[in-house]
């Protein structure tokens, strides 16, 4: 460990082996109070249905047993609560312990979807003070908060704007993609039933409004923008692009799983956006728990308001709530119940903590990102050089010289105490290295985290065979991804698993990891 | 690696070895080691009709997914089975056992339009000049 | 602002470092036009004692003390407090998709862990890290059947939960799939004779629930050789995963979609919840959603990482197999918790509660003049009665008595109208059962 290495040090990590390993028959994890009506033969009840070996191979386990295997594993684990995970795009920004606190109360966890709506005032008043505040910091007319995740929330949209056009007699074949967008964006498109088309991007890492201009028609349905886009760059022409896709009938789609940029600032409404989602589980701090559950409300401008999916939330006299299932323009259901209800429980929480304040919020994110790229100017290669909002994104063009690559480097964050940024990706940089710290993160933090990176940079020019074996320090190194990808092993099996330290194991060819994005 | 002299080759890295009205095809050493360590492979079954210059498969690294185009116009006769347990010949012999299909060739005289051996290396030279530059 | 770790000292130190004047100028990039000149019309902000009270004041409002016979696909089940005592640490609430294997090892073994628990419980041979719920896993499901057949029409059942069909309705219609539902037999389940002449060599998957949604336990193995008989796929769908604890595992089925909300996840209004899906081997590259596989690292030490990867939409794009990003992980992190904790004795135990107090219910209404079972199929924990008069009213009734009645079936089913959709679970008293089954008898006495 060298001396620039201040934040992290080895410390004691225990083993543990798979949860089936430690079973013997007998054991317990929790038991339930006695059964209080006569028992019943479960073979008479269920006949041939009858599951009479129980679960095979279902753990056996006792209550403190279980606490040590997952309190174990999690210490194998870095988190936001440990310190800094700059991912591009994800806004890893805390997850305040209030908002745990309330999505757990009775009266809040413990409701039914289908119980009595005159029972249910206090959850659909949440849902209705959720929508009005995400309706302000928008700007649109309308919303849904059903959509499960942000690829639901543009599955929505999508859909939303098929019966739009639908409506005017041609559901339209194309939607326009930037080269720079998620992945989700172009999926989720043809789930929609649309066909995806590429717009380049310009010199400045923007949208090419003549390319663009070329390509859109009457058989366009929409553009799907982020904004900023993946470079963390503002898109200042959405103006123009606007008023090129109205021109022709087209809708603008914005992406918002950039909005940290944006919250209490600007309003995409106000710039000519028809429909757009938001990232609760991003911009509104409610946790990614290790890969969701998220939310994707998505907010429209009024002529997109016929084809909401039911059910839709409507005041009725005396201020009373209720549901509406009965829209016969809606695009249907996209999700079973209303929504994540539990996350979006959090996320109002989150918006009421702040209130008009959370323009603070973003002002932090965006004066994080350009105190980072101001340090690292020149250390790292710069290859779009507008103004950065909330993320600023970097290439490894100069590392690459002696060998190193985003992904040596991100490694190599680790052995410093850091989670990597966002690796390769958008696809529109090589070897990009895309930074996002988010308002979460101090001075101090940030003062880090520019010390490591240039330590590393350093690392890359005089010892490069260091940082290309990084990480160093942790419990595992890296992972045979290609063997994993071969001969898949997708679950424990008993007799077959074998144990982390049998003798025999073969060493094996590292592979180039797999490209992670947000 | 060496490019056999008696393969033609095709802009989008495949081979092929045509004799007389059948023909084997496969991608090139350059190919693979632009891939990477190949994980999977998609072939079409036996009795499929390929299309010069149409997608047929896929081979699949970690990390990246690659169409392949037919370099001619025929129909499959065999696809190489011995890949799906053993993708790795790929890499470690792309011109040889790691060989992706047979066909019965609907045209041979296509395949003499085909860039030769030293046309396809000057063709790759060129691809990595452009990608250093 | 307790989350914003600045002073304002500190803010204008950075400001200098950058070398700009205000913060405004970090924003010079937005159009002057749209730059905002005032607050947002914003409540708060609220102090944390101020959040909890506003939530706690929205939870005096809903039906606390109220008892519950309502099942249709949320269900009340205990949950351990060791579940939010591992779901609450920092590692595992507040870190990221496991892309960074070396620092994500706890969530990649628990995934595992779950993937194998979800094989062991449904009879398959893999199963995916999560999707949504219950109702976009069936949905994917049948999206993956299509690819995998390369055919167009897919035949559900009419007793697959009604929600469950519309989401599957929505996606389908842009994807050029034809939905035709099969009807239920007097007995409550399949009608075969319909899915029979129904079934063409154009039918990718015919989709049946079991518990299905009337509580009727469906006879797979006959319907099984039927689909397969035509060529299509079977595609299971589960929205009680408790039955599992004593029902046969669908291991006729080729894909089983199922909702795992029973496995200490609280009801919560409709969500969060957890969806998986479950197949053969075989058919794994046509499975959406993350998977995580056992491998090695340089030193030979087993470790996990997410695998197979190029089905995904961050590498495949337009040709993934699915659009799902973030998914329920922490959802399942809870399923696998409250599963390791039940054991394979618990969950028997708690599943021969829900039969036994269910069983007990139906017994006690079916003592009441009028009231009769609907459907002759055996049960888990949810049966339909027929009622004399209107579930509605009876329901209104109920209320008085702060309990929550059970579903009207009528609404999903107009020509069930009297039909009431019952639920107990292991959380119901037998004192509560006594005190609904009393009170149903006095709401069929009072006058109309």
């Amino acid at each position: 460990m060298n001396a620039k290495i201040k934040k992290a040090s080895r410390h004691v990590n225990q083993n543990e082996g798979l949860i089936f390993e430690k079973s013997s028959p007998g054991k317990r994890g929790f038991e339930l109070p006695p059964l209080d009506v006569p028992a019943v033969d479960a073979g008479k009840a269920l006949g041939a249905a009858y599951r009479r070996d129980g679960v095979e191979g279902f753990p056996e386990v006792s209550e403190i047993e279980v606490i040590r295997h997952f309190t174990r594993l999690s210490t194998w684990n870095f988190a936001i609560d440990l310190g800094m995970y700059p991912l591009g795009s994800c806004t890893m920004k805390y997850n305040p312990r209030v908002n745990e606190h309330v999505a757990r109360l009775a009266g809040i966890a413990t409701e039914h979807p289908y119980q009595p709506q005159e029972l249910s005032q206090g959850c659909l008043k949440i849902l209705s003070l959720l929508e009005k505040c995400l309706l302000e910091i928008t700007g649109m007319d309308v919303i849904t908060l059903q959509p499960a995740a942000g690829a639901q929330g543009e599955l929505t949209g999508l859909l939303l704007i098929r019966a739009h056009h639908q409506k005017h007699g041609n559901p339209r074949k194309k939607v326009l993609i930037p080269d720079s967008a998620h992945g989700t964006n172009p999926a989720t498109a043809v789930i929609a039933g649309y066909e995806v088309q590429n717009i380049k991007s310009d010199s400045n890492g923007q949208v090419d409004l003549a390319h663009l201009r070329e390509q859109v028609d009457e058989t366009v349905a929409a553009l799907m923008l982020t904004n900023p886009s993946t470079l963390g760059i503002f898109e200042q022409q959405i103006p123009e692009i606007a008023e090129i896709l109205h021109a022709k009938g087209a809708l603008l789609y914005m992406d918002g799983a950039n909005m940290n940029a944006l919250a209490g600032v600007t309003r995409p409404g106000d710039m000519g956006v028809d429909v757009m989602h938001l990232n609760l589980h991003k911009t509104f701090s409610t946790p990614h728990g290790g890969g969701g559950p998220g939310a994707g409300p998505v907010a429209m401008k009024k002529i997109l308001e016929p084809f909401l999916p039911v059910p839709i939330l409507v005041e009725k006299e005396g201020g009373r709530l209720a549901l509406d299932y009965q829209r016969k323009e809606s695009v249907g259901r996209v999700r079973a119940f209303g929504g994540n209800f539990g996350v979006l429980v959090r996320a109002l929480a989150y918006i009421l903590a702040y209130g008009p304040g959370v323009r603070q919020a973003t002002e932090d994110a965006v004066l994080n990102a350009n105190y980072i790229r101001k340090h690292l100017e020149g250390t790292y290669d710069l290859p779009y050089t507008r103004p950065s909002m909330h993320e600023v994104v970097f290439s490894d063009a100069i590392q690459k010289r002696r060998g190193v690559n985003t992904m040596d480097i991100a490694k190599r964050l680790i052995d410093y105490g850091f989670h990597p940024y966002t690796t390769a990706f958008p696809l529109i940089v090589p070897g990009a290295l895309m930074i996002e710290p988010t308002e979460s993160e101090s001075k101090e933090e940030c003062d880090y985290f520019i010390e490591t990176m240039k330590s590393v940079a350093e690392e890359a020019e005089k010892n490069p065979e260091l940082v290309k074996t990084a990480p160093h320090t942790t419990r595992i190194r890296r992972l045979d991804e290609v063997g994993a990808a071969r001969r898949p092993i997708l679950r424990w099996k008993s007799g077959e698993t074998p144990r982390s330290d049998e003798p025999g194991t073969p060493k094996v060819k590292v592979a180039t990891p797999t490209i992670p994005t947000c | 690696m060496a490019y056999p002299t008696n393969y033609r080759y095709t802009k989008e890295h495949e081979w092929i070895d045509a004799k007389g009205g059948t023909a084997t095809i496969g991608i090139t050493d350059y190919a693979q080691s632009e891939l990477g360590d190949v994980v999977f492979v998609e072939m079409p079954a036996a009795g499929t009709k390929l299309t010069a210059g149409k997608t047929f498969g896929t081979v699949e690294s970690v990390k990246a997914v690659s169409e392949i185009y037919s370099p001619a116009t025929g129909e499959v006769v065999e696809a190489n089975a011995a890949l799906q347990a053993k993708p790795e010949t790929i890499n470690s012999d792309p011109h040889g056992d790691g060989w992706l299909v047979k066909i019965k060739l609907a045209n041979p005289v296509e395949v003499s339009g085909l860039m030769d051996a030293a046309a396809y290396e000057a063709y790759i030279e060129e691809k990595k000049k452009e990608a250093s530059a | 602002m307790r989350y914003l770790p600045k002073s304002p000292a500190e803010r204008e130190e950075m400001l200098a470092a950058i070398g700009a004047k205000s913060i405004e100028e970090l924003f010079s990039s937005i159009p002057e036009a749209y730059r905002l000149r005032k607050p947002l019309n914003l409540p708060g902000p609220f102090s944390e004692a101020e959040v909890i009270r506003y939530f706690e004041a929205r939870g005096a409002e809903n039906s606390l003390g109220y008892s519950r016979f309502l099942g249709a696909g949320v269900y009340s089940h205990l949950r351990s407090v060791v579940t939010d005592a591992i779901l609450q640490r920092g590692e595992f609430l507040t870190s990221y998709t496991p892309y960074q294997a070396e620092i994500s090892q706890g969530t990649l073994q628990a995934i595992f862990e779950f993937q194998t628990l979800m094989c062991q419980l449904t009879g398959q041979e893999v199963a995916n890290a999560s999707m949504y719920d219950g109702s976009t896993a069936t949905t994917e499901a049948v999206l993956m059947a299509e690819r995998l057949t390369g055919r167009r029409r897919v035949l559900v059942a009419r007793t697959l939960h009604p929600e469950y069909r519309e989401v599957l309705r929505t996606y389908a219609k842009n994807s050029g799939l034809l939905v035709e539902e099969i009807g239920f037999g007097p007995a409550g389940t399949l009608d075969l004779n319909g899915l029979k002449g129904a079934l063409r060599d154009d039918v990718c998957s015919v989709v049946v629930q079991s518990p299905n949604f009337l509580g009727a336990i469906e006879s797979l193995g006959p319907i099984a050789d039927t689909v397969h008989g035509a060529g299509a796929l079977l595609v299971v769908a589960i929205a009680e995963a408790l039955s599992l604890g004593l029902v046969k595992p669908p291991s006729e089925a080729d894909i089983v979609a199922m909702e795992g909300q029973s496995f200490g996840l609280a009801p919560s209004y409709g969500g969060p919840f957890v969806g998986v899906i479950a197949s053969r081997e075989k058919f794994v590259r046509q499975m959406p959603g993350r998977l995580a596989g056992q491998t090695t690292d340089v030193n030979g030490h087993r470790g996990f990482v997410l695998t197979l990867a190029t089905r995904e939409q961050h590498i495949r794009r337009e040709k993934a197999t699915s659009n799902i990003c973030t998914n329920q992980a922490l959802c399942a992190l809870a399923a696998t918790v409250h599963l390791t904790l039940l054991g394979k004795e618990g969950i028997r135990e708690m599943a021969e509660q829900n039969l036994a107090k269910a069983q007990f219910a139906l017994q006690e209404l079916e003592k009441i003049p009028g009231i009769k079972r609907s459907f002759a199929a055996p049960f888990f924990n949810e049966f339909a009665v027929e009622l004399p008069r209107s579930v509605k009213i009876v329901n209104a009734e109920l209320l008085k008595s702060k309990i929550i009645g059970p579903y009207v079936v009528g609404s999903a089913y107009p020509e069930l109208s009297k039909h009431a959709l019952v639920c107990v679970t292991e959380t119901t008293s037998r004192a509560e059962i006594e005190k609904f089954v009393s009170a149903v008898k006095s709401a069929l006495e009072t006058p109309l």
